[in-house]
């Protein structure tokens, strides 16, 4: 190397070469970029909240907020308008309940299974087939809730009508178990060894190792799992738009047919809505109400998981 | 004292009781571990009863003109041409919103973003928006893209809402990606002198780009059967005509045109001819059912495959 490039090759490292300056430069507007595209997914939350809430002001401005929450009639299309949440609510805490007393047993046992007892080759085929299950459309699960489920309980209970809640939860809750049980597993798996050994050590079983030991341990991130699945069968649409019949419905029994907030969602926008009108201000409404609905479980999760980690 | 309590009840206990506990702990072990077995079988029985279901009551009903027609008042004519169609013109445009825009959030958070309120903010977030329904993201582009910036109820609308839905399946899992890749790589880098975003762009995405894509697949296959929010935003139910085509004879050859078309999707046709009381309409929605469900499990099962492959590949 002569001189000259030497020279040259000082400079060029020194830090206000007009090239390290372009190349500063050039990161800094990369990282700038990046950086808004992560917080894009912040305005994503802002937009839903602002959006639902500033559409669903107005309606309060027909209807009081006592009426909204005692009111036991939700009629918003009739002419004889009746604004009351609580069929709606009843209807969602019903096909939910009925998934969870299915897919939080289930999810657990299978999750506990496959974490403790299975052998690894095993595990590596059994998990992405149970995920598969979170891959089916939920309108495909519709279908199967209407024109399989259904007819199939209707052998054991004769009464059962076409539309009811309960086979719109119980697929509701085979559609939720592999969000359950694959987070559960994880969060089972991740629990260190040396636990285990030392459970197995003093004598217990895989059994006792599993309730007494692994699933206390991995006791957070098992109910993030549970919280998973009951936001989604909060949230979930279809399955109940086509098995459970669209009627809002005051009742506890699972063997009518009810209409959840979802549903109703559906139902209005399949018609066609004014923008503005009282119908289309009525699905905000319906839709905040879930969203806040969702938002305390994810908040009880969160207490949840703070409580227990600090214990241990 | 205490000890000696201990010694005499252990005094007690002879070899028989040890071995019958022995046995009664190993037979609720063996009660378990069917339980265990069961409540999988009952999971797989049911998908597989489910496709079994659909399919034999759909595969014979699908032929070249299902593909081809377009819905009609006689279930035997109707096909789902315009579903299809729809349903490829949206995945298409999802994938254009999302896969940028949660790649480069993904790879933000892992290589740049410091450990403060806002990285901690958007991290929150992001959990927070994988657990909020999905027709909300319906209603939001309602208000948003339909009525405030007037996109109307468009092929555009449907695919920046599936693409906001998807977008934290994508950012989660190009973090995963990036993070399995070990910091000797990097530092390997910088030794040569890369600077950061070299660095990422001639290694770090190389290497994490099975991952990404991974979750791409999954989160298209998520997109084609979501059904909730585009009926939301207003997609019509019977639609008798194709959007514009996006190539064209005259120059410039491409159009978009087609971005501004009404549409409808397949999971909304199938739920379309599965509200109509007629059975016949029901043997179309099992049919539609079937290409619908055949797309997504063949997704899926391609990303775990992929999933699978370039974890045996990636060795450090």
């Amino acid at each position: 190397m002569n001189k000259n490039q030497l020279k040259k090759l000082s400079e060029f490292t020194s830090a206000d070469h007009p090239v390290r300056r372009m190349r500063r430069l050039r990161e800094r507007a990369i990282e700038t970029m990046l950086f808004l595209a992560a917080a894009s997914s912040v305005l994503v939350t802002l937009g839903i909240v602002g959006i639902l809430v500033s559409e669903s002001l107005p309606f309060f401005a027909h209807v009081s907020l006592k009426d909204f929450l005692t009111d036991t009639e939700w009629t918003p299309l009739f002419e004889n308008a009746h604004y009351g949440i609580l069929p709606l609510l009843c209807g969602t805490f019903l096909s939910t309940a009925i998934a969870l007393v299915v897919a939080i047993p289930l999810g657990t046992v299978a999750a506990t299974f496959l974490s403790e007892y299975v052998r690894p080759s095993w595990r590596e085929v059994l998990k992405p087939l149970l995920e598969m299950l979170a891959a089916v459309p939920t309108v495909v699960y519709g279908y199967f809730a209407l024109l399989f489920v259904t007819p199939l309980l209707q052998k054991f209970i004769p009464s059962l009508g076409g539309f009811n809640v309960l086979s719109a939860g119980i697929v509701i809750g085979v559609m939720i178990i592999p969000y359950v049980s694959s987070l559960s597993e994880d969060a089972m798996r991740s629990v260190p060894g040396h636990l285990r050994e030392a459970s197995f050590a003093v004598g217990a079983s895989r059994m006792q190792t599993s309730f007494r030991v692994v699933i206390p341990s991995a006791f957070s991130g098992i109910t993030s799992a549970y919280i998973l699945g009951i936001s989604r069968a909060l949230g979930e649409t279809m399955v109940v738009a086509i098995a459970a019949g669209m009627q809002p419905n005051l009742t506890f029994n699972p063997t009518e047919p009810a209409a959840t907030i979802t549903a109703f969602i559906v139902q209005v926008s399949l018609g066609d809505l004014p923008h503005g009108s009282i119908g289309y201000q009525s699905i905000y409404v319906a839709g905040l109400s879930l969203l806040i609905l969702t938002l305390c479980f994810n908040i009880v999760g969160l207490w949840l998981r703070k409580k227990f980690q600090e214990k241990e | 004292m205490m000890l000696q309590a201990v010694r005499a009840e252990s005094e007690r206990i002879t070899e028989q009781d040890i071995l019958a506990n022995i046995k009664r702990r190993q037979f609720w072990d063996f009660v378990f571990s069917v339980l265990g077995l069961l409540s999988l079988l009952f999971a797989l029985v049911t998908l597989l009863a489910l496709i079994i279901d659909l399919a034999v009551t759909g595969v014979p009903r699908i032929n070249a003109e299902f593909f081809t027609n377009f819905p009609s008042r006689f279930p035997e004519k109707a096909g789902i041409l315009s579903a299809w169609v729809g349903s490829l013109l949206i995945m298409f445009t999802t994938a254009f919103c999302a896969i940028p825009l949660g790649v480069a959030a993904g790879v933000y958070l892992e290589e740049y973003a410091k450990k403060n309120w806002i990285s901690q903010i958007i991290e929150l977030n992001i959990i927070n928006l994988a657990g909020i329904p999905s027709i909300t993201y319906g209603l939001m582009a309602l208000g948003l893209f339909v009525y405030k910036l007037k996109l109307g109820q468009s092929i555009l609308t449907a695919g920046l809402t599936l693409g906001l839905l998807v977008l934290p399946i994508i950012i989660v899992t190009t973090r995963e990606a990036i993070r399995s890749i070990p910091n000797t790589i990097r530092e390997a880098s910088y030794a040569m002198g890369a600077s950061k975003w070299q660095t990422i762009r001639y290694h770090i995405l190389p290497y994490s780009s099975g991952g990404i894509l991974t979750g791409v697949i999954i989160s298209l296959s998520r997109a084609i059967g979501e059904t909730a929010p585009l009926i939301t935003i207003g997609a019509l139910t019977f639609i008798a005509f194709l959007p514009a085509s996006p190539i064209t004879g005259e120059f410039p050859f491409i159009s978009f045109k087609w971005l501004m078309d009404p549409f409808t999707v397949m999971p909304i046709q199938m739920f379309n001819w599965l509200s109509r009381p007629q059975p016949e309409f029901h043997v179309n929605a099992a049919a539609t059912g079937v290409v619908l469900l055949l797309m997504t499990l063949i997704m899926n099962g391609g990303a775990i495959y992929l999933r699978s492959r370039f974890r045996k590949k990636m060795k450090w």
